[in-house]
């Protein structure tokens, strides 16, 4: 376990979520174009998510890389597992992988 | 200063050597780049994986330096 208050802090939102996306900006407003196609696919897919604007949060925005062990922005976590960045979320979105996690962890809206 | 195509491709290689790297520039300014990579080596791993052998071959430039690269990891299709 860690003792660095970022890392304890980035664990309990990702704990707290069932669908977190760390992103650049809020899914209304995004900040780039990764965080901006991150929340495109969730948003088509309707799945209830929460979100993290890094800007807003430098200790979130550093300790995030070393959280997950990736280093770019967005990314995204399903009931504490991380998934991937956006290139990993297009792929999984084509070929209906995301959808299929998505509906099986039961965090896509109803109707 | 953005890193060129070549400088990226070279990184990649460096890192992951069966890896061929297709460069695409998204935006026309020499500093939004595409990279699909393919490598035998990825044969068997999961994307995450793939995509971490790639980051870490750019190392600490990814996020810096080389702040927009869409990325797409592949095995080599076989005859």
């Amino acid at each position: 376990m860690s003792t660095d208050p970022d890392q304890i802090r980035i664990a309990e939102l990702v704990g707290k979520s069932d669908v977190l996306l760390f992103m650049k900006g809020s899914p209304l407003f995004p900040q780039c174009g990764f965080s901006s196609r991150a929340v495109a696919i969730l948003n088509h897919l309707g799945a209830e998510f929460d979100s993290v604007d890094v800007l807003q949060d430098q200790g979130v925005r550093q300790g995030i890389k070393q959280f997950s062990d990736w280093p770019t922005i967005p990314q995204l976590y399903v009931k504490g597992e991380f998934i991937g960045g956006s290139d990993i979320m297009m792929e999984m979105y084509e070929s209906g992988e995301l959808a299929t996690l998505l509906e099986e962890q039961g965090v896509v809206k109803a109707g | 200063m953005p890193m060129a195509a070549d400088e990226i491709e070279a990184l990649i290689v460096a890192g992951i050597p069966d890896a061929r790297v297709e460069m695409t520039d998204l935006a026309g300014d020499g500093d939004h780049w595409a990279a699909r990579v393919t490598a035998e080596s990825f044969r068997g791993l999961p994307r995450l994986k793939q995509q971490r052998a790639v980051y870490a071959a750019l190392g600490d430039r990814m996020g810096g330096v080389l702040h927009a690269l869409q990325l797409t990891t592949a095995v080599p299709v076989q005859e």
